[in-house]
């Protein structure tokens, strides 16, 4: 095996302009919290930020926050401090490392953009469990440490087929919010403003499903390491024109690395699909070790976590219902199958990598036989890597290691 | 003048120890090394290969091609190529049992069952996650905690008339847990039997067990006793290679033989 070659991760150009939206975005937050006259809504990553950004507030997502701290490798400076106060090791890393570092007064937000520090204060909370509960958890405990209003949609689980009844639930969740935010914006609602917001949204949405559809190309021109990265805007910047741009360039860029045959693993020779959480404090260490292996690992349930094709400004409240309901993780396991088989078969992989991430059980989806059935269902071999979002306490380097070689050297014997 | 290597080597780092075995051309098992590991690999590997080199007789001058494995794989100095150990055990194992099988291995810090085809390819393979239960250093920490040497557990475990049970997943509770049965008043024996009996659950909760069953490691090596309390757990014989401790070190020599276009068994 090539495994001790050094691997090279060859750098999208677009990433320079990425980097010069997102700190104008973190900048415009940080003067927007210190500015009397304007709103900071916090929001979960997948909540109804288009709302909130059409009664005008400036939304933060503390779980890119939380990525932020994974990535950084802060995050195991900042989890005991939150286990100290009560919330185990075993619920989300990422709110225990948030909570942690608000605590300790440090964030990455002041080692990546000069000036900034710390998160911005909000002036509401909103959540929607379609992720999990500790999302809502996570957005309590600034509620009660600030002495913030939260308010959020709490989505059904496990649904397999999208009945009128669960989105007419939802609807009327997304609609008893704006009372609520009206009073804290101080801004009437306005639909107009709100389908505006969800047609820029639809656009990012849509760009970004471009972009993760190249990776279809053999070889592909990105990886998923690459991807969780690129998808920063999407998360945090869907709704806004900015957003649209970026990913227009980036797609651009994508389409001629297709053309010229350019692959982000040199010589590619396995497909894998990653499921589940990323290890945020080792994508660096993972997507060297998969080009060393000429392996390319590209589509994820994850990085498709932010297409929302269901958006259509003409119905904005259905549509934000649906679009935000009918996600991956909200879904039983007939639904969760039959998409990664599908994704399977389209991109023509030979294996699935399952992250059994320690503190993220919603995003786990190895823990109820769905591996070896799919293993079974489309004759091909998976492999679980355990590990966790942010948590390296919970990550053996070595042993994943062994685990991701052995199951590539089976790939090479089948 | 032929260049082609005259002897194979396959030299496994393990977490505990390094294995070296030499086989020629014919597949022919010339020596087999064994010393503690350490913290220094490359050492390690280099004293396994050179006690090996010294018991075999072979010459300075002789030409060799070296596969390593096992955890330290990547610090050992002279090898020509590296592989995983998962796929070195397989095919150490499929050597001696050329059937398809369940194999379980048992080291010092980890756990595998690899299934084999019926033509040796591997169709999948679980490894322990990060905890130790079930593995040598489970053992190796219990038999310190008892004040017993790891070579007496073995004889102890036949003795055993009593059941007692060992429940925890985790090595330190589980010692906790053993605290209680001495208290209790249970026998030294019973409650080393329970300690295998302990490992058999761990490892028969990771997988499966299709078909026939092989069994290999330094735990299996210097535990008959262990392997046959997994025979009355599943129901029928396993099948135990000779030198069970150095399976991986043949599959990485007989990796290196094949390496260069020797035979596939």
């Amino acid at each position: 095996m090539s495994e001790e070659k050094k691997p090279a991760i060859k750098k999208i150009q677009a990433t320079g302009q990425m980097r010069k939206i997102m700190a104008d975005y973190f900048y415009e937050l940080d003067a927007a919290a210190r500015d009397d006259s304007k709103k900071v809504a916090w929001c979960t990553s997948v909540g109804p930020a288009e709302l909130l950004l059409s009664f005008g507030f400036h939304v933060y997502y503390p779980e890119n926050h939380g990525a932020m701290l994974g990535a950084t490798r802060m995050a195991n400076d900042f989890i005991p401090v939150a286990n100290a106060i009560g919330y185990s090791p075993d619920i989300c890393s990422y709110l225990t490392s948030d909570i942690g570092s608000f605590i300790k007064k440090e964030t990455p937000l002041s080692k990546a953009y000069e000036g900034i520090e710390g998160v911005p204060k909000p002036d509401v909370l909103v959540f929607n469990t379609n992720q999990c509960r500790d999302v809502q958890d996570w957005l309590s405990w600034y509620a009660r440490e600030l002495n913030v209003p939260i308010m959020g949609v709490s989505t059904f689980r496990n649904i397999g087929e999208m009945t009128d009844e669960v989105l007419a639930g939802i609807v009327q969740q997304i609609k008893d919010l704006i009372p609520k935010l009206e009073k804290i914006s101080g801004n009437k609602f306005d639909i107009d403003k709100f389908r505006e917001v969800l047609a820029l949204s639809k656009k990012c949405t849509e760009m970004w499903r471009d972009v993760v559809e190249t990776m279809v190309a053999r070889p592909s021109p990105m990886s998923f390491f690459d991807a969780t990265i690129h998808m920063g805007p999407a998360v945090v910047l869907r709704g806004s024109e900015t957003a649209v741009q970026y990913y227009e360039t980036l797609h651009a860029e994508l389409k001629q690395r297709i053309k010229d045959g350019i692959g982000a693993v040199e010589d590619e020779k396995y497909r894998l699909y990653w499921e589940g959480m990323p290890i945020w404090g080792k994508l660096r260490e993972m997507s060297e070790l998969f080009i060393g292996l000429k392996t390319a690992v590209i589509p994820s349930t994850y990085c498709n976590s932010w297409i929302f094709n269901a958006f259509d400004p003409a119905d904005p409240f259905l549509s934000m219902a649906r679009a935000y309901t009918e996600i991956f993780i909200v879904r039983d396991e007939n639904f969760k199958e039959k998409y990664i088989e599908d994704i399977v078969k389209r991109y023509k992989l030979d294996g699935i990598l399952f992250h059994d991430a320690k503190t993220c059980p919603n995003n786990s989806n190895n823990r109820y036989g769905m591996p070896e059935r799919l293993e079974k269902r489309l004759n091909i071999p998976t492999l679980t890597i355990n590990g966790d979002l942010n948590d390296l306490r919970c990550y053996s380097e070595e042993q994943t290691r062994t685990n991701i070689e052995a199951f590539i050297e089976q790939l090479q014997a089948k | 003048m032929n260049n082609q290597p005259e002897n194979f080597v396959g030299i496994d780092v393990g977490a505990s120890t390094t294995k070296a075995i030499i086989i020629n051309a014919d597949k022919e098992i010339l020596v087999y090394s064994v010393n503690n590991t350490g913290a220094d690999y490359g050492a390690a590997a280099e004293k396994a290969f050179a006690n090996a080199c010294r018991q075999a007789g072979t010459k300075g001058s002789d030409r060799y091609l070296v596969m390593a494995t096992g955890y330290g794989k990547r610090n050992v100095p002279r090898a020509d190529d590296t592989k995983t150990e998962i796929s070195c055990h397989a095919r150490g194992a499929f050597h001696y049992f050329p059937k398809d099988h369940t194999l379980i291995d048992i080291g010092g810090q980890d756990n595998k069952i690899v299934k084999t085809d019926r033509s040796g390819k591997r169709v999948n393979f679980k490894m322990n996650r990060k905890c130790a239960a079930g593995t040598g250093a489970f053992l190796e920490e219990i038999a310190y905690r008892l004040d017993i040497k790891m070579d007496k557990l073995n004889q102890l475990a036949e003795k055993a008339q009593h059941d007692v049970h060992i429940g925890s997943y985790c090595t330190v509770f589980a010692a906790t847990e053993i605290l209680a049965r001495i208290r209790e008043g249970a026998k030294v024996e019973d409650i080393v039997k329970g300690i295998f009996g302990s490992v058999v659950k761990r490892v028969l909760e990771m997988d499966t067990m299709d078909g026939n069953v092989v069994m290999t490691g330094g735990v299996v090596a210097y535990n008959p006793f262990l392997v046959s309390m997994f025979e009355e757990k599943i129901g029928r014989k396993i099948f135990v290679p000779p030198h069970p401790q150095f399976t991986g070190a043949l599959g990485a020599a007989l990796y290196s033989l094949e390496s260069k276009g020797g035979i596939n068994a």
